[in-house]
Formats: structure tokens, C-alpha cells, sequence
């Protein structure tokens, strides 16, 4: 059979005999290698952080500014995306509901819709591109134009200063936009219920929440404290390793993007079957 | 070392040296990859001296310097600072001896997200930590006055010239009152004037500051405006040290190269 690939010879590790391989299948072996030690690098980068997250002198006011500036800064972002979110799911809704008989049923099912799943998950995708790639390019330029050395020997320590404040304010900032996205969902909602129909805000509230229990609610918020630490986490990671080239501040904020939607996704999934298995 | 080939440059002896050991490397190793770049380096910096190590691109002459900040680890050998084992120290050791030495980066690593300002209140706060607000004011501006840029203090860093950057950058290491400067090509893409001015500025601060200093550059002028001693690295290796005028009066063609 022809080779399709250029075959070249190497030493075996296990038998110190020559062997041949295809240039194909050792670049396949690095690109395995460097997956696992990339993974390998990212549990020792979460013990780096939690062992610093809970040493002395840890960074308050850097927290806040962060807090602030993850919090803060997407509030804008969050509420149109909650807002159309509710309205889109409500019209999209209706017409089901309405073969059924069943539009009463619209609020109460949007609502869970939205505090269960819709509102977590998308609100964590739309930050994993906005703080995850901010994150990534940052820390990306401050590696390549050599500010996290200076940082170091400024006897600053940049693994406390930059990324246990960051990580721990996505942690933190993530469920409450989650929040605010959910109430943010359920008005555009009333608003989506109210283009074929007259329904009281207060009436489409009670209808909501009368459908909506604690057990909805608690899951939904404890998996977005989870979305936050990975966002956190990976947005830090690609950019605290990236290159030395300035090519590298672009490809840490595409894969922190890219690896950080996953996981939300991935993370997202492993909550539901936990959740299903304990409720 | 190696041996000149025509005409050997005599090293000045211990005894001839002006004050104590500041820095002192023995033997040491270091290699990226399989490929070793700095192969069995040995000096010693002594109080009040300006020591240049020149050498081309490549040469190893910055991973020496973050060898000996420790913001790379050596292969082998051994780097005493101010008495202290570096490789040995643990993080909180490690920091107290990184605020007595001032490190100026080639690319200044001006924090961008942060004024002139307040990238010079950054270590002296971190470091410095017994200063009221007023010492902090006064310490900052009278920092900037001696570089020269006493009005860029609301600026940003993306406002600096590469010049200014550089100056500022400066200010940021000799803020901390250090004393060991560790300079990384410090005239690297500057205009020969304003690198004429660094290299002043080089020498007014050992004299104000009464720092050590290693200055790591490939620019003689720098060079020669700097130096009390000269290294030179070739390929790993320490290829010849002594004064300027030895280097000046060499025939060998790899140092006529660099003095020509």
C-alpha cells in the first residue's frame, strides 16, 4: 500500500530498536502530549490558586476593581441580552401553548424556562466571550510586554495580585448577573406576553412564580457560581501562559473564549445530571 | 574564559576591587530545550560598580540577569545576592531581597491600565509600606524630577515616547531606593541622543542612588559611557573581561568587531 504520508525513523523508548512512523502519527503524539500537558498545567494553575486565595495579604481593593469592572461593565450587555432573551422565548412559546389551549400556562413556563437553564447558560456564554477573552488579552499583553515580571520583581506576587482577584470576582459577579438576567428575562417576557395580549405586571409575575419553586431557583444559582470560577479560571490561564509573541495575546483570547464556552456548556451538563440525581 | 589568540587582556584581580560583594555567580548553567545558552558564567559585582555585559543577540546576556532576580531558574551553579543563596530562598525571602534590587526592563513594563502616577506608587506602596500619603507624593516627584519628566505624572504610558517610557520605567525601579540595579539593554531602540541621556542617567543614579549595577546591552556607547568593568558573552560564554580601554586596545577580531 503507498504511504501517504513521509515515514521517518526513530529510536523506541521501550525496546531502543528502530522503528518506523509516519510524520503524521508523531504529530498526533505531540499534539496528545500537549494536550494532556495542558491539562496537567491547569490543575497545578487551580492549586496555585487556591493556595494563594487563601494566604495572607490577599489583594482587597484589586477584588473590588474587578468586581467592578466584570460586574459593573456588563450590566449594560446582560440586561439587552435578558431582556430580548424573555420576549423571543415568549413569542417563540405561544404558538405551541395556543394549540394546546394552554397560553395562561405562558408566564409560568418562561419563568422556569429562564431561572432553570436559559438564564444561567446564556448569560455565562455571553460573559465567557466578553470577561473570558478580556481576561485572556489582557494578561496575554501584560506577559508579552513583560509587566507580570515586573510585577514579580516589584515582590509583588502576580498569580495574587492578577488572577485569585480576578477569578474570585467572576466567581462572585456571575451568579448576580445570572440575576439580574433572570428578572431582566421575565420583563421582556411580560413585554413579549403583552404584544398579542393584556396582562398587569403584577398578574404575570404571580402567574410566574406561581409556578416556579425553591428547587428551581437554588440549582440554577450554585451552577453559576461554578460558570463564574471557570470563566475565571480559564480567561487567567491562557492569558497568564500565553507566548512571548505578540501573535499569542490574540490566541490566548480566542481559545480562553473558546475553551471557557465549553465548559460552561460541559460544566452546564454535569449540574443537570447532579441536580436530577439529587432532586 | 577563553585565551586571546594575539595579545591577552590581563582581568583585574579581587584585590584591586573598590568594595564588597554584591552579586557573586559561580558556575552557572542555563539551557532552553536542549540548547544550552549560558554555559559555566562566573562574576562577581562589587559595591558601587557599574559592570557591562555586552555580547550580540543570543549570547545569554538577559537570561543572566533574570537568573539572577530569579524569574528564571539555573540549570547548575550557584548566585549569591547581597550574601544570599538565591536558588534557596523560599517566596518570602525571595521578595524581601527582590526590594533591595531595581530591575529596568527592555521594554520599560510600564503597567499600561495605570497612570504615570500610579505606576510609581505601585512598589514604593507594596514595598514601602510605613509611608504616609505626603512621603509617597514627595518620593514620586522627586523621582520624576531626577528623570527629567516631572510634568507626566497624569500621563499614560501609551502618551510616553519610547524615550520617556524608558525614563519613567527608571524612575519606577530607582523609587524603591534599591541597591542593586539590574539594567536590561536600557538604549535598546532609542535615537543615539536620547540613549546618550539614558546612559547619563545611568550614572547620575549610581552616584545619587550609590547602586550596583549590571548593564546588559550590545550598544558600546552605552558601553563606554557606563562602564567601570566589561564583560563580554560569547556564545555562553564569558569571552574576556577588563576595563574599556583593554577592549579598545584588543586585536582580537571578534572584540575589533564590537570597537570598531
Amino acid at each position: 500500500m503507498k504511504n501517504l504520508h513521509p515515514v521517518i525513523k526513530i529510536k523506541s523508548f521501550a525496546t531502543g530498536k528502530s522503528v518506523k512512523i509516519s510524520e503524521k502519527t508523531l504529530e498526533k503524539t505531540q499534539m496528545a502530549t500537549e494536550f494532556f500537558s495542558d491539562i496537567g498545567n491547569m490543575a497545578i494553575f487551580i492549586k496555585e490558586i487556591f493556595k494563594e486565595t487563601f494566604s495572607r495579604d490577599f489583594e482587597f481593593k484589586e477584588f473590588l476593581r474587578q468586581c467592578y469592572e466584570i460586574g459593573n461593565k456588563s450590566l449594560p450587555l446582560i440586561a439587552i441580552t435578558g431582556a430580548i432573551m424573555g420576549v423571543v422565548l415568549t413569542i417563540q412559546s405561544r404558538p405551541a401553548l395556543e394549540d394546546f389551549g394552554a397560553v395562561t400556562m405562558l408566564p409560568g413556563m418562561v419563568a422556569i424556562s429562564i431561572i432553570r437553564e436559559i438564564g444561567p447558560v446564556i448569560t455565562a456564554l455571553i460573559l465567557a466571550g466578553k470577561i473570558g477573552s478580556g481576561m485572556g488579552a489582557e494578561l496575554g499583553s501584560m506577559k508579552v510586554s513583560e509587566q507580570i515580571d515586573a510585577m514579580e520583581v516589584s515582590a509583588t506576587n502576580p498569580m495574587r495580585y492578577l488572577v485569585v482577584t480576578r477569578v474570585l470576582a467572576a466567581t462572585f459577579m456571575v451568579p448576580i448577573l445570572v440575576l439580574f438576567a433572570d428578572g431582566l428575562g421575565l420583563f421582556g417576557s411580560w413585554v413579549g406576553v403583552n404584544i398579542k395580549g393584556d396582562v398587569s405586571i403584577v398578574l404575570f409575575l404571580s402567574q410566574a412564580f406561581s409556578s416556579v419553586e425553591f428547587i428551581d431557583f437554588f440549582p440554577a444559582l450554585v451552577k453559576s457560581f461554578f460558570f463564574g470560577s471557570v470563566i475565571g479560571i480559564v480567561g487567567c490561564y491562557k492569558g497568564y501562559n500565553a507566548g512571548r509573541g505578540t501573535e499569542s495575546v490574540g490566541v490566548a483570547a480566542n481559545s480562553a473564549v473558546v475553551l471557557s464556552s465549553l465548559l460552561v456548556i460541559v460544566v452546564d451538563l454535569i449540574a443537570v445530571q447532579i441536580t436530577d440525581m439529587i432532586l | 574564559m577563553k585565551n586571546l589568540q594575539k595579545e591577552p587582556v590581563p582581568t583585574i584581580s579581587m584585590e584591586e576591587k573598590p568594595g564588597r560583594k554584591m552579586i557573586e555567580i559561580i558556575g552557572l548553567k542555563k539551557g532552553f530545550n536542549n540548547q544550552e545558552v549560558l554555559k559555566d558564567i562566573s562574576l562577581q559585582l562589587f559595591s558601587g560598580e557599574n559592570l557591562v555585559v555586552l555580547g550580540k543577540s543570543g549570547s545569554g546576556k538577559s537570561v543572566l540577569i533574570q537568573c539572577i532576580i530569579r524569574l528564571l531558574v539555573p540549570d547548575a551553579g550557584s548566585i549569591e545576592v547581597l550574601g544570599k543563596d538565591v536558588n534557596s530562598l523560599n517566596r518570602y525571602e525571595l521578595d524581601e531581597l527582590r526590594k533591595k534590587i531595581g530591575f529596568l526592563f527592555q521594554s520599560g513594563a510600564l503597567y499600561d491600565s495605570m497612570t504615570v502616577k500610579q505606576n510609581l506608587e505601585f512598589p514604593l506602596r507594596r514595598i514601602r509600606k510605613h509611608l504616609t500619603e505626603k512621603e509617597i507624593k514627595e518620593k514620586v516627584n522627586e523621582v520624576l524630577e531626577n528623570v527629567g519628566l516631572a510634568d507626566a505624572l497624569d500621563k499614560m504610558p501609551s502618551q510616553l515616547s519610547g524615550g520617556m517610557r524608558k525614563r519613567i520605567s527608571l524612575a519606577r525601579t530607582i523609587v524603591i531606593d534599591p541597591s542593586i540595579m539590574l539594567y536590561d539593554e536600557p538604549t535598546t531602540g532609542l535615537d543615539p541622543v536620547t540613549s546618550d541621556e539614558i546612559s547619563a542617567l545611568i550614572n547620575e543614579v549610581q552616584k545619587k542612588y550609590k547602586t550596583s549595577s549590571i548593564i546588559i546591552t550590545h550598544d558600546i556607547e552605552c558601553a563606554k559611557a557606563t562602564a567601570d568593568r566589561i564583560m563580554m558573552l560569547q556564545d555562553g560564554e564569558v569571552y574576556l573581561e577588563g576595563n574599556i580601554n583593554d577592549f579598545e586596545n584588543s586585536t582580537d577580531p571578534i572584540i575589533k568587531s564590537f570597537f570598531k
